[in-house]
């Protein structure tokens, strides 16, 4: 486990780490807007094919991660390296999902054309879908299972199939990281599951490597194999194991905090984590981080 | 009355007239399935009525109110994309600059006593008053718009669905946000030739709104909102040649039709 920012902790040293192949690499990575400092001095490797669960309160630079992975935010020190070079805007081997928000409802956009733009939406210009990018849209709604609805305006779909059809669209361009942000938020719990065993199976089945952002670990503990932990510009990682334990949240905290396991559930409890700090708190605001855009 | 309009059609103005609604008519409709997309009725009418403190400050200076009111509108542009860093913020800019700028109407307008018909064409629309030369300046505004968002098409509907996606795929969101509140400032500067700019919303926002209620696909519903307006355009002015009835009023009416058709006729595609 590494634990970053709390007294007499060492990191792992990076040079013990496969330097080349890795999928992501902070190397005493710091971010923050203006004096504020969001976390600091951040070092951790991410394998191809490891799923990496990012967990923390609100507001503690979950999002801002992402957005540095996605070449949207600079960092004020440190390095960072994704799939192999410095990030850049718009990578077409990175995926991303966002938190559910539902669509309006009279949105002139099928399923079909939502998965569409993962293909061409960036593109300058007008024009439809090629025939084999059109059989590359049928495809990636085969694979989560969207197709009985790709036809449907996207406003009436639930909130479980706008999803199903946001991960479409991110694993059309067959990305080798997927950059997942809250996309259980605001979702029934069945939906959670279904979408979380979605990713993780994809992460299984293809070797992609993924980053889930989330306030609950719960959905994702079959999946992750390790999780980072940020809270109050501190951080940990490990397997939830190492850092979901009573020992290691105080310390992060920096006040009592205590973890109970509970039929198979990971709970965190204590008086430091406050209200929005409950693991288990449902997710209402976005990180300042997201503010920017 | 088919006669009558025939007949008129002979008169260059009418031939102006009939040339000026085209070109605002597609204009305004592929602009309104973006406006409507990206939730901007209400920058669509400070635009407006920015456009007529333009024009109307023009007019006091002896220049031509299109080109005022161009000037007017595409100045409010920049400014609420200066200020209006954030979404939230911008409804409030857009609120506090439209105020200012109608008091300065205002102004020009008691300073420009000679003819009350110059505020009132701009105010309803005068379509019937395109001279050759304005319809020129309407050509190359209309062919700007229409170039512009055959470039921004694809990344401006992607930003205009999903903007977060579209920035995390590297569509540059802010870039294409001003460019489109640039053309949409052209495109009100064109469509108060025909409605004015108390008007304007029935050319940039019903068309869209129709367009939505008719298709749930993209290509489909672009299509519709231009027909929608060319609809209207041609169909007030071919109305208006043969009778005494301003122009505006029946834009107006055929859009509305339009709309209701759109939402409760046979075409719907149905409020679930």
């Amino acid at each position: 486990m590494i634990v970053g920012q709390a007294p007499g902790a060492v990191p792992e040293p990076l040079t013990a780490l496969n330097r080349d192949g890795s999928a992501i690499r902070f190397d005493r990575a710091t971010l923050g807007y203006g004096p504020r400092i969001v976390w600091s001095d951040l070092s951790l490797v991410v394998q191809p094919g490891e799923f990496l669960a990012v967990l923390g309160p609100n507001g503690s630079g979950k999002t801002s991660m992402l957005r540095a992975l996605l070449g949207l935010t600079a960092l004020g020190a440190g390095g960072l390296e994704v799939l192999g070079s410095v990030p850049r805007r718009g990578n077409p081997a990175i995926g991303y999902v966002p938190q559910h928000a539902g669509f309006d409802r009279d949105v002139p956009m099928r399923g079909r054309d939502l998965v569409g733009l993962g293909v061409n939406g960036h593109r300058w210009g007008f024009g439809g879908l090629t025939p084999v990018e059109r059989s590359r849209v049928a495809e990636a709604l085969r694979a989560v299972g969207a197709e009985r609805y790709a036809d449907q305006p996207i406003g009436r779909l639930s909130g479980g199939e706008q999803q199903r059809l946001r991960i479409a669209q991110a694993l059309v361009g067959n990305p080798r990281l997927l950059l997942c942000d809250e996309p259980l938020a605001s979702l029934d719990l069945r939906y959670q599951q279904e979408i979380a065993e979605l990713i993780g199976s994809w992460s299984r089945s293809s070797s992609g490597t993924v980053v889930f952002v989330t306030h609950d670990v719960n959905p994702v503990l079959a999946y992750a194999q390790r999780v980072v932990f940020v809270v109050n510009g501190r951080w940990a990682a490990g397997t939830t194991d190492e850092v979901l334990t009573s020992e290691t949240m105080t310390r992060l905290y920096g006040a009592p905090v205590e973890v109970v396991r509970v039929r198979g559930r990971i709970i965190v409890v204590g008086d430091a984590t406050g209200s929005g700090l409950d693991l288990d708190e449902p997710y209402e605001f976005p990180d300042p981080g997201a503010d920017a855009r | 009355m088919i006669d009558q309009i025939t007949h008129l059609l002979g008169y260059e103005f009418a031939q102006n007239a009939v040339i000026a609604g085209l070109l605002v008519a597609v204009v305004a409709g592929l602009v309104s399935r973006f406006v409507v997309a990206r939730n901007m009725s209400f920058a669509v009418h400070a635009l407006a009525e920015l456009g007529f403190t333009g024009a109307a400050g023009f007019v006091l200076i002896g220049l031509s109110p299109v080109l005022g009111l161009l000037t007017g509108s595409l100045l409010t542009a920049v400014f609420i994309a200066t200020l209006g860093q954030r979404i939230r913020e911008r409804d409030a800019i857009v609120g506090v600059v439209m105020a200012f700028g109608l008091g300065l109407g205002v102004l020009f307008i008691t300073l420009y006593t000679r003819y009350a018909s110059e505020a009132f064409a701009i105010l309803f629309g005068a379509i019937t008053a395109v001279s050759r030369g304005d319809l020129l300046l309407l050509g190359a505004m209309a062919v700007i718009v229409i170039v512009g968002l055959g470039i921004l098409y694809r990344p401006l509907t992607f930003a205009s669905v999903d903007p977060v996606v579209a920035e995390a795929r590297g569509v540059p969101v802010r870039l294409i946000s001003i460019v489109f509140l640039l053309l949409l400032a052209a495109a009100v500067a064109e469509a108060v030739q025909v409605v004015g700019v108390l008007l304007i919303l029935t050319l940039l926002i019903t068309p869209g709104a129709t367009a939505e209620r008719l298709t749930a696909h993209p290509g489909r519903a672009t299509l519709a909102s231009v027909g929608v307006a060319l609809l209207a355009t041609l169909g007030g002015i071919g109305l208006a040649l043969a009778t005494t009835i301003p122009v505006s009023f029946f834009v107006t009416t055929i859009a509305f039709a339009c709309y209701l058709g759109a939402r409760f006729g046979p075409l719907s595609r149905g409020a679930r």
